[in-house]
């Protein structure tokens, strides 16, 4: 039920907008408690998005972890 | 962009935890956790590193009460519509179950999110009880939809929770003597990271928030096993595409201005001070609690009390496998469940059940 997923805004309208979940599944989302671009990811929980992800971040982390991993 | 699943980092990983020759016990408290480390057999990987991971009381379905459940019941059997989500019709109490009274007659309705529960107010004209279960990532949600004035036929019955009060009652229960926590990836989302610092503090317990991929729980195991054989004691943030310090504030302000927190009992647990969310008296209008407190009242006063054998209390403190409860996959399962762990695809005993593990 905690169970969030992550798509891309392909479409919004006001508060209301469209998600792809890469399935081919596109969903209504109320995008009202996130600020959020067309093109960006959305973690989506409940019909709700509840945080825009970053790419940025994402790229990083998997940087970073190589490099700790790599200190052993 | 989201490359989290590698073989090769996840056995880097892996191998980086067998050097540090641990033995550690860490919990967490998300059914969505607990999915990644039985699907894909992590639990089973890091075991020979020395490490053992139990799911606490992270699964809004089995936390919620069985008084909350017969409150829903009784308002669905005098003809209100309940809409609630799919897991919690399931769940079986003294005098049935949400399903159970579906196949009676009565109302209940099973929707993706509050927003359909509204939808469903405004088509049918009907009196709709939205059965609100769920911790921060869900509560949002019920908040925003409140102050959007929904139609005077809906109500909500709130059984919202907050999660660190309940870390704070595992800490101070001090049955298990839990060496680290996983905190959960997407209520931590709404939160912050901030929400844990002053735990790690209090308690001086190393905490790691983590994301839901496999390779995310491994890194944020491997982050946390680190923290602990240095003897370091903080949060670290493995999910940092997703989790910032302060979460995501919109969210925050929008609970703050709908609930107001209130001590609650969670299954297997006593009072949990400050923990449970009730809608403040402002949103007075849409409280089931209120609209039907004259039809509530007949529960006032009444105990309830979940089977005798179940050992859904044991689990969701930590202090059980699934196959060491003696109900398991005989007289319990998914089919017939004896308590919400084996009904809530967040609960340990069905996730166990689930990938073939049957005891």
């Amino acid at each position: 039920m905690c169970l969030a997923v992550p798509g891309r805004v392909v479409e919004k309208k006001g508060e209301l907008g469209k998600v792809d979940f890469g399935d081919g599944t596109l969903r209504e989302v109320d995008l009202s408690l996130v600020e959020v671009e067309v093109g960006q990811y959305v973690i989506v929980h409940a019909g709700f998005a509840i945080q825009v992800l970053d790419e940025e971040e994402a790229r990083e982390s998997l940087r970073l972890w190589r490099e700790i991993l790599s200190q052993g | 962009m989201f490359r989290f699943r590698d073989r090769e980092t996840a056995g880097r990983i892996v191998e980086g935890l067998r050097r540090m020759s641990l033995n550690l016990f860490l919990m967490h408290v998300c059914g969505t956790h607990q999915d990644t480390l039985v699907r894909h057999g992590l639990d089973r990987l890091l075991e020979p590193c020395g490490i053992k991971i139990r799911q606490g009381p992270g699964c809004p379905v089995c936390v919620t009460t069985e008084r909350e459940i017969e409150e829903a019941l009784l308002l669905a059997r005098r003809g209100k519509t309940v809409a609630t989500f799919g897991d919690m019709v399931g769940v079986p109490t003294e005098s049935g179950s949400l399903a159970g009274l579906r196949g009676e007659g009565a109302d209940v309705r099973v929707v993706y999110g509050i927003r359909d529960a509204v939808a469903l107010a405004e088509r049918t004209g009907k009196e709709v009880v939205f059965l609100a279960i769920g911790f921060e990532t869900t509560a949002p949600s019920t908040a925003v939809t409140l102050l959007r004035k929904p139609p005077p036929n809906f109500s909500v019955l709130c059984c919202h929770r907050y999660i660190p009060p309940a870390i704070r009652a595992l800490l101070e229960l001090g049955e298990t003597r839990i060496q680290g926590l996983i905190e959960p990836g997407h209520v931590s989302t709404v939160i912050g990271t901030r929400a844990y610092e002053e735990i790690a503090r209090e308690y001086r317990i190393p905490q790691v928030v983590a994301g839901f991929e496999p390779l995310d729980l491994l890194m944020g195991v491997y982050l946390l096993a680190r923290m602990i054989s240095r003897g370091e004691v903080g949060v670290v943030n493995e999910y940092t595409r997703s989790v910032r310090p302060e979460g995501n504030v919109k969210a925050l302000r929008v609970m703050e201005e709908v609930f107001e927190p209130v001590d609650v009992p969670w299954r297997g647990f006593p009072v949990i001070p400050r923990s449970g969310m009730a809608l403040r008296r402002e949103f007075e209008e849409y409280d089931a609690r209120k609209r039907y407190e004259d039809e509530l009242r007949e529960l006032e006063g009444k105990e309830f009390r979940p089977h005798p054998s179940c050992r859904c209390d044991r689990v969701l403190r930590g202090l059980l496998d699934p196959p060491e409860c003696p109900l398991f996959g005989k007289v319990c399962t998914p089919r017939s469940p004896v308590g919400p762990c084996m009904v809530s695809s967040e609960g340990s005993c069905a996730i166990e059940y689930k990938y073939g593990r049957r005891a």
